[in-house]
């Protein structure tokens, strides 16, 4: 487009109008039918009325964000734990030598296993399981062990973002910065670890808008936050319009961090193609 | 006529699955043509057409809900009851504001949680459940000091599903007395026939026999 516009010509202009007039035309044509399909539908009025009731809305998000503060303070919390966390396994998953093995073997199994349970079953296990144990001195308040199921389920995953963050850094760095006698932690510190995290941020926050949407699954462990408050008032009055004001929170929050992880990425891109680092 | 319980039970055993063979019977059905189909709770009231006629699951009439199916009369007068594990300090006590300083829980999808918040205004935060298995595990985990469910519910627990549980207390009723509906799709043709069918059961005693031979409510405390 910006190629065509800079070419100036009227011929180009008179495309550029044309183009617009039918983009319009074609979504408000799309848009328009699969609109009226829905509102023509037979059962629309109870629909509308069970899914989209404006009194229930307004009185929902009334009760739902107190309870998102909830949501944002166990991903806050659990956000940071991670970040550690994950990058101490992509560490020690690609620590060298033979006599590491275990190490290696040890967080390569921790990593296999918290992603192949389910989050739910998990959550189950820490969060009502070990309570039950009473274990002198252990906490059983469903918030910590929410952060902890959540740091250990997100952590396998942010381990392999950052795993492939290091690999991707060219093996000819590491080799110098050996060569110049830097040992293995030096270099990781020095080299490989500020590099190789730069380039995986926008993976990274990816898994930080997974992190906050997952929050709401620490409601089966008896947290009253932002799903479980939609849900009461849901099964109160049989309507499902405070789900959907639920839907419209998060949207509202992850979109401007999805947003912004464009950019990042953008801009990356940018970077990489022009070879200036 | 499709049926849906809460635990599919074609049996005739239990109170709800009595109710409704009678009901059935009332409208002209043998028991042989009634279906049971498990249905998950947020279906009874999704929008659309309903794999059942009559859904019976301890559904407590509320003005809102009967905005979206039809709600029978009550089939059932409940009040919320507090269980809790014998020998633990809330199993002594004997009224309503002396819950407010222990930790408390209710399943989801009950009335007991707004109890909870409107009339014991606990100093800490209630918790809720999905499921009384994740309430119960939680009371036993020492996570939460007493449930607040309805009466049936609560006989039901202390006799089957808890190890070392005790009814606290049957709470006050607040308002007007709670009571337990038949849902059925909204403006169904059958509502009519249901609220038919439950008046005759009260007036020649079948729902008090009924009643009376599965739910057992003596030697539950009142609370003040």
């Amino acid at each position: 487009m910006t190629g065509r516009k800079s070419a100036n010509s009227s011929s180009g202009r008179q495309r550029d109008g044309r183009s617009i007039v039918i983009a319009t035309v074609s979504t408000v044509v799309v848009f328009g039918l699969l609109g009226w399909i829905i509102v023509s539908a037979p059962n629309w009025p109870q629909v509308s009325a069970q899914f989209f009731d404006p009194e229930l809305f307004g009185a929902s998000l009334e009760d739902l964000i107190p309870a998102f503060w909830k949501n944002v303070q166990i991903a806050l919390i659990a956000e940071v734990l991670i970040l550690v966390a994950a990058l101490g396994l992509a560490i020690a998953r690609g620590a060298p030598g033979p006599a590491l093995l275990p190490v290696r073997f040890l967080a390569t199994a921790y990593v296999d296993l918290f992603r192949a349970v389910p989050g739910i079953v998990v959550i189950f296990a820490f969060g009502l399981g070990i309570p039950a144990l009473d274990l002198p001195g252990v906490p059983n308040d469903p918030t910590f062990w929410a952060v902890v199921t959540l740091t250990l389920l997100y952590s396998a995953y942010v381990c392999e973002v950052y795993r492939s963050g290091l690999e991707s850094i060219h093996p000819s760095q590491e080799a110098a910065a050996r060569s110049l006698g830097l040992s293995h932690l030096q270099t990781l510190r020095y080299v490989l670890v500020p590099q190789g995290v730069r380039r995986v941020i926008p993976p990274l926050l990816n898994d930080f808008i997974g992190l906050t949407k997952d929050t709401v699954l620490v409601s089966f462990i008896g947290v009253v936050e932002i799903f479980r408050t939609a849900q009461i008032k849901s099964y109160a009055t049989f309507n499902f319009t405070p789900y959907v004001a639920l839907a419209v929170v998060f949207i509202i929050v992850t979109i401007p961090m999805a947003r912004f992880v464009d950019r990042l990425a953008a801009r990356d891109r940018a970077r990489s193609q022009t070879g200036v680092r | 006529m499709g049926l849906a319980p809460r635990r599919s039970d074609p049996s005739g055993e239990g109170f709800e699955s009595a109710v409704a063979y009678e009901i059935a019977k009332r409208l002209g059905f043998e028991a042989a043509d009634v279906a049971w189909v498990p249905v998950p709770f947020v279906q009874s009231f999704a929008p659309g057409d309903k794999p059942f006629d009559m859904y019976l699951t301890q559904v407590s009439y509320d003005d809102e809900r009967a905005k979206a199916v039809d709600l029978s009369d009550g089939y059932f007068d409940q009040n919320q009851t507090v269980i809790a594990n014998a020998d633990t300090p809330i199993a002594v006590v004997t009224s309503v504001a002396g819950l407010a300083d222990f930790k408390l829980a209710a399943p989801v999808a009950t009335t007991s949680y707004q109890y909870i918040v409107d009339n014991i205004k606990p100093t800490q935060s209630p918790l809720v459940f999905d499921d009384l298995a994740a309430a119960f595990q939680a009371l036993n985990g020492k996570q939460v000091d007493g449930v607040i469910v309805d009466l049936p519910t609560a006989f039901y627990a202390v006799a089957v599903e808890l190890d070392n549980g005790t009814i606290v207390g049957v709470l006050p009723t607040v308002g007007e007395i709670e009571h337990f509906s038949v849902v059925l799709s909204k403006d169904s043709a059958l509502t009519s026939c249901v609220n038919a069918a439950l008046a005759a059961m009260k007036a020649d005693g079948t729902l008090k026999t009924i009643t009376d031979t599965w739910i057992t409510g003596a030697g539950a405390k009142e609370l003040t």
